[in-house]
């Protein structure tokens, strides 16, 4: 049973419980991204104060469990931390996502996104992890250009 | 259960893969082969024997193994032209696969070196397709409407997974070029009745395309009975290699056609700066042919033959019956497409509430070794036309069992349970 450890409790309790789910007015950056392969897809915002703080990263998007949960965690690690730290966790959770399998995880950075250390194992389902997490970085690009 | 003197239990053991197990001891459900089939001992064999002792360049070696290669290659073609019931064997193209038969069609309208006037296009003329087509049988025809200006136009769905020609004398007019309609749906499982709007393609004096790479594997299918102008199927899906795929073509619509790819031996003479070509197929053929994998597909004709078209497709039709009876029972089970076995192949795709599909292939692949198909399965559009991102597809073929059935309904029932 392979597979199922790639379904962490974790993982299950946000797909079933999305945290910041739905999309949310004031927005610096809108971006829309799809994972061509399966159909997944998410619509980021984000807005960020003057100093540098992540105010608030509201999204909406369907897909599978492994999308869904990872774009929940993602909310719930960047809210409220800087840019400068989001973008160490984002960091951190790709070199996690494509090391196939063999990334020891630093769990520090990571927090709860280490949930998703088993999904590494399975190629064809890294960029529905990666899904959020691209769309995430693509939208802190905008709102800062 | 079976039709006459079809035994399952015996054509598996034709198939050394099905005896196999995944790692952690799962024995292997094979539920995706009209995604890619499995292959019969005889074809990996045949392919062998002709890498390991036989094996040269076709058409242009003299020696024996060129010559003894030709041969086979050559057999192919005779024996691909019999299984579709050609008229003739220069109308078997060999391709790569399906797409590019459809692709070599399509590239065939609209060129200037051209001179047929079916094959003129440009603005005011139009293309008609399907909703329910695959990419391969869309993304061709919109190139060409973008080359040339031409209209792309399309016959829509009904709700219950059936091509709806209501509106097929406005669709298919005296503008029509080409009707290029899919035969069987890869993931309705819905078998189109060709004849109704082959009647219309030849009032306004249209082509016909059919891509057939889901019906012949899996029921006879004869060109001539079908009377359209052109067929496009692939080796893969009907027991043979990959790589290799067919056109058909009515001779007289190939010989009026440019050529598609230049090349070594599609040509008659070259000089420096024109060329002649070669006689159809070959004029279709440039450069090395696949040429184990065209004798492989040879040795899948062969033995779907022996086992029998209308044999394996009577079981087909046991099993998608009994599909869609066991399927009733797993709760929010929605089945896209027809929800009776007649005019439907062996194809079941659904979705499963509040469950995304990549969810539930991957617990029936980690848990029950049951290889499905999840995604959209190239064919978006048709997953739009239903509102859906995605869905699950079990695709059945002659080495299947009710047994595997019983299994998939099983491991339904339990990828509810981790999601539920």
């Amino acid at each position: 049973m392979i597979g199922e450890s790639m379904y962490q409790e974790l993982i299950l309790e946000h797909y079933k419980h999305p945290q910041g789910r739905g999309l949310r007015e004031p927005y610096d950056a809108e971006v829309h991204h799809v994972n061509p392969t399966c159909g997944d897809e998410v619509t980021l915002r984000v807005k960020v104060a003057d100093g540098g703080k992540v105010l608030d990263v509201s999204y909406d998007g369907q897909g599978c469990s492994i999308s869904q949960a990872a774009a929940s965690v993602l909310h719930e690690l960047a809210t409220g931390s800087t840019v400068e730290e989001s973008l160490s966790v984002v960091d951190e959770f790709t070199r996690l996502m494509q090391g196939r399998g063999t990334v020891e995880p630093n769990e520090e950075v990571l927090g709860d996104a280490v949930a998703f250390a088993g999904v590494a194992k399975f190629p064809a389902r890294v960029k529905c992890a990666l899904l959020a997490w691209m769309a995430y970085k693509d939208a802190l690009m905008r709102s800062q250009s | 259960m079976g039709a006459p003197g079809f035994d399952v239990e015996r054509i598996r053991k034709d198939f050394p893969i099905l005896a196999r197990e995944l790692p952690g001891g799962r024995p292997l459900v094979y539920l995706d082969s009209g995604n890619s089939s499995q292959k019969p001992t005889q074809v990996i064999e045949t392919m062998r024997d002709h890498l390991a002792w036989h094996y040269g360049n076709v058409g242009r070696a003299l020696h024996v193994l060129g010559s003894e290669s030709t041969d086979a290659y050559e057999a192919a073609r005779d024996k691909v032209a019999a299984f579709v019931s050609a008229p003739s064997r220069d109308e078997i193209v060999f391709t790569k696969n399906a797409s590019e038969a459809l692709n070599l069609v399509a590239y065939a309208f609209g060129n200037p070196i051209g001179e047929d006037e079916r094959f003129r296009i440009g603005p005011g003329d139009e293309i008609v397709i399907s909703e329910m087509e695959h990419h391969s049988n869309i993304v061709p025809w919109q190139l060409l409407a973008q080359r040339t200006g031409a209209t792309l136009r399309w016959f829509p769905v009904t709700d219950e997974g059936r091509l709806d020609i209501e509106r097929l004398d406005e669709l298919v007019n005296e503008r029509t070029k080409i009707v290029s309609i899919v035969h069987q749906s890869n993931v309705l499982g819905t078998v189109n009745s060709i004849s109704p709007i082959l009647a219309r393609v030849r009032e306004v004096g249209a082509l016909m395309m059919v891509d057939a790479s889901q019906s012949v594997p899996h029921q006879p299918v004869d060109v001539t009975e079908l009377g359209v102008d052109f067929v496009a199927f692939t080796g893969h899906k009907m027991v043979g290699p990959s790589g290799i795929g067919v056109l058909w073509g009515r001779r007289e619509l190939l010989d009026a056609m440019p050529p598609f790819l230049g090349g070594g031996e599609m040509i008659e003479a070259v000089w420096m700066d024109h060329s002649t070509y070669a006689p159809v197929p070959h004029k279709f053929e440039a450069g090395t042919p696949p040429i184990v994998e065209a004798i492989g597909l040879g040795a899948a004709v062969d033995y779907l033959t022996a086992v029998g078209m209308d044999q394996i497709k009577a079981h087909e039709k046991e099993l998608v019956a009994y599909a869609l009876e066991a399927l009733r029972e797993v709760p929010g089970l929605r089945i896209i497409g027809p929800r009776t076995a007649i005019a439907r192949g062996g194809t079941v795709s659904f979705t499963l509430e509040g469950i995304h599909p990549h969810d539930v292939g991957q617990i029936l692949d980690d848990v029950y070794g049951i290889a499905v198909r999840v995604g959209h399965h190239c064919a978006r559009p048709l997953h739009l036309r239903f509102g859906i991102p995605a869905t699950t597809r079990a695709s059945f073929y002659l080495y299947n069992t009710t047994a595997e059935i019983d299994a998939l309904v099983r491991g339904l029932h339990h990828v509810q349970k981790v999601f539920g």
